[in-house]
């Protein structure tokens, strides 16, 4: 049960969190470019990287709470493929590569950058 | 207020991506490589495609539940975060192939689970409005 309440705190949190950051980045730059869940997705990676590498995320309830519920739900997967699916079929194939290529390569470098500190 | 709703379904999607993620991870025979967590990224993206093409102002679903459903929902069913250490780890353990499949596989289904998704939404648009 403590590990459901630890899920669910992190995953209202995390989803909460994004949707803030998101609703603010678009507001304050409006435009094509998804700002806002580069800015999570890279983040959270970081963050999660670091959960991981501390050795912190060996606690259950720390892993669960933090790990998989709040940076969970605070980082999406199917939102950037969404968006980036429809700069491509918006003819923004450059913003659409930027956007992928800088997800992945950051995201990832971000998370082993977070493991190793 | 809609922050709350999107926590609410947040939640939602944060337990069924703990519950398939572990349920798919125990019944395949390896256990290194992260299906789990593939299995929920491909299906998010499948049904964030149908969704998103699905409903529109025809469907007329408030900007609430959509926003429930597309980033309370389904934004915290699928994660990056996870993807982005699986994949270090896979690195880190001189799996390279393996790395590189998993990000592979992860790209490009997740585009084309958006595709098919997209696809089924706008015919069941049709059928529904004609």
């Amino acid at each position: 049960m403590v590990e459901i309440g630890g899920l669910a705190a992190g995953g209202f949190l995390g989803a909460v969190v994004r949707y803030a950051v998101a609703r603010f980045v678009s507001g304050r730059w409006p435009g094509q470019f998804p700002f806002g869940t580069l800015l999570v997705n890279l983040l959270g990676s970081f963050l999660l990287g670091w959960l991981v590498g501390s050795g912190l995320g060996a606690n259950e309830t720390t892993a669960l709470l933090l790990g998989t519920g709040f940076l969970g739900a605070f980082t999406t997967f199917s939102t950037f493929k969404l968006e980036s699916w429809t700069l491509f079929r918006q003819g923004l194939g450059k913003k659409g590569l930027l956007y992928t290529g800088v997800t992945y390569v950051l995201g990832i470098a971000a998370a082993w950058l977070g493991f190793c500190l | 207020m809609t922050y709350v709703w999107v926590g609410a379904a947040g939640v939602v999607g944060t337990l069924l991506r703990y519950v398939l993620g572990v349920s798919v991870q125990r019944i395949v025979p390896s256990t290194v490589f992260p299906f789990g967590t593939l299995v929920v990224n491909l299906l998010g993206c499948l049904a964030l495609g149908w969704f998103s093409h699905w409903m529109t102002d025809t469907n007329r679903l408030s900007p609430r539940i959509r926003a429930a459903v597309s980033a309370g929902l389904l934004g915290s069913f699928t994660t990056f975060s996870t993807f982005s250490v699986e994949a270090v780890q896979l690195f880190q353990h001189g799996l390279w192939w393996s790395g590189m499949a998993y990000v592979g596989i992860s790209m490009f289904g997740g585009w084309g689970m958006v595709w098919l998704g997209a696809r089924m939404g706008v015919k069941r648009k049709r059928v529904q409005h004609g």
